[in-house]
């Protein structure tokens, strides 16, 4: 019981923490981050038929850019 | 199993960390892409068009829809060798919603593909947060796939796998120049999972080649863990360099790694250019050869070359044109030419239409080139 309640406190505890984080980079410092060239699937229509090609023909799969989170710099 | 109680603490993990906080999310961009694609190597040849349209509708909800079509010609190392050339055309039709809410969205996908001897249904959730001041946005998935499978010449043939996916991704600023982003994807699919055409060779002394051919026999159980991370810099002159690196292992005994990199270059007002080199190799699965030494020499079989010990290599260069073009309802229009040239590199598939002993002869290997042309309106 007390294995499994650790890993769940320390999740809470980041969570809750996260409450009184500052924010070390500002939404004013964010302008690089927001350009067009930091996004990780900048032209979602490509990125979708490039992991198609790669799947086919490799035993690999799973993971690809399309499944991940935005910057949050927007 | 395994991957379902993996998928359940990815999924545990995730939904505790949502707890964090709230931050500022917004709906992707509304714009349309028509897409013409191009693969030909290894003696097949796939073509045909892409079209992602996407809108929002009010300040909270964002809807697409994409139409996509492949056209298959295909004369590829495992034709020549044990069937006939074939044409075939699959059409890929899907939908999407994406709900935003402070900062949380939700979002849910439909995809069909339909080829004449295989069917498959996806449905897709996802829910993505925006935290710690929206430094952090972590997402959660599941999918789910039905597909149907069939065989063009044997119409009584019939067969059904399912697939599940389970997939957390957290995306982190790292400093006013860099992100990060970290994916897993835990895949479970379950029932007939190898190719109906395909088949082994094993050593036949009765047989002129010395070799005869049986069908495939893959497990109907197969899950694999992905893990991603992908790095992006800003550098001062205003350009980009990014990197990714993903580990993969599955059930089937396949190790494979991954590595990219790519440089972004705006040059003048309106020209990108991009820059990028991937490399990719992998481990045979435990039930793979290219030549077995007997009949039924074990449960499972396989000697498709996907499943094989090979390695990859591909350079590619994108280059997107923007006229300054904005009439009417259109703010702005970009017009992209993309190219990749792939080295394949089979290190246990032997190539079968040079004539040599069993197992002597030479190995496989052949190179692909991949075009996009692709026209990319916002509004």
């Amino acid at each position: 019981m007390r294995r499994a309640a650790t890993p769940l406190l320390i999740v809470a505890a980041l969570a809750l923490g996260g409450c009184a984080i500052e924010p070390w980079v500002a939404p004013y410092e964010r302008a690089n981050l927001s350009d067009p060239i930091m996004s990780f699937s900048r032209d979602p229509v490509s990125a979708s038929y490039m992991n198609h090609v790669h799947e086919v023909r490799e035993g690999a799969r799973g993971a690809g850019s399309a499944g991940g989170g935005g910057c949050g710099c927007n | 199993m395994a991957a379902t109680r993996s998928g359940q603490r990815y999924g545990l993990l995730a939904a505790l960390l949502l707890a964090g906080g709230a931050g500022a999310a917004v709906l992707p961009e509304d714009r349309a892409d028509l897409l013409y694609h191009s693969y030909d190597g290894g003696g097949v040849e796939v073509s045909g068009p892409s079209l992602l349209v996407r809108k929002s509708l009010g300040d909270s909800v964002s809807v697409y829809g994409n139409h996509y079509v492949d056209t298959v010609s295909s004369a590829s190392i495992d034709v020549l060798t044990t069937a006939s050339p074939y044409a075939d055309e699959r059409t890929e039709q899907g939908a999407g919603v994406d709900y935003l809410r402070d900062g949380t969205t939700l979002s849910l996908a439909y995809t069909n593909s339909d080829e004449s001897d295989y069917k498959a249904d996806t449905v897709s959730f996802d829910i993505s947060q925006d935290m710690f001041g929206d430094l952090t946005t972590v997402t959660l998935g599941y999918s789910q796939g039905n597909d149907k499978i069939g065989k063009s010449n044997d119409p009584a043939f019939a067969a059904t796998a399912t697939r599940q996916h389970y997939r957390v991704g957290l995306s982190q600023v790292i400093s006013k120049n860099m992100l990060l982003a970290l994916n897993l994807e835990t895949i479970t699919d379950q029932g007939f999972l190898n190719n109906p055409y395909r088949s082994v060779r094993y050593l036949d002394p009765l047989s002129a080649l010395g070799y005869s051919y049986e069908p495939e026999i893959y497990p109907a159980t197969h899950t694999s863990d992905a893990v991603a991370l992908r790095a992006r810099y800003y550098l001062p002159y205003r350009a980009a360099v990014y990197g990714e690196y993903r580990r993969y292992g599955d059930t089937w005994g396949i190790d494979a790694n991954t590595w990219e990199i790519g440089y972004l270059h705006p040059w003048r007002e309106n020209w990108l250019l991009e820059f990028r080199l991937r490399q990719y190799s992998q481990e045979a699965a435990d039930f793979y050869s290219d030549l077995f030494p007997r009949q039924q020499a074990q449960n499972f079989l396989a000697r498709d070359k996907e499943l094989s010990t090979f390695s990859s290599r591909s350079l590619g260069v994108t280059v997107s044109y923007d006229p300054g073009l904005h009439w009417n309802f259109i703010e702005r229009t970009a017009f992209t030419l993309s190219l990749d040239h792939i080295q394949f590199n089979y290190e246990d598939f032997r190539d079968l239409t040079k004539a040599a002993a069993p197992g002597s002869e030479p190995l496989y290997e052949f190179t692909a080139n991949v075009l996009q042309l692709y026209v990319s309106l916002w509004y």
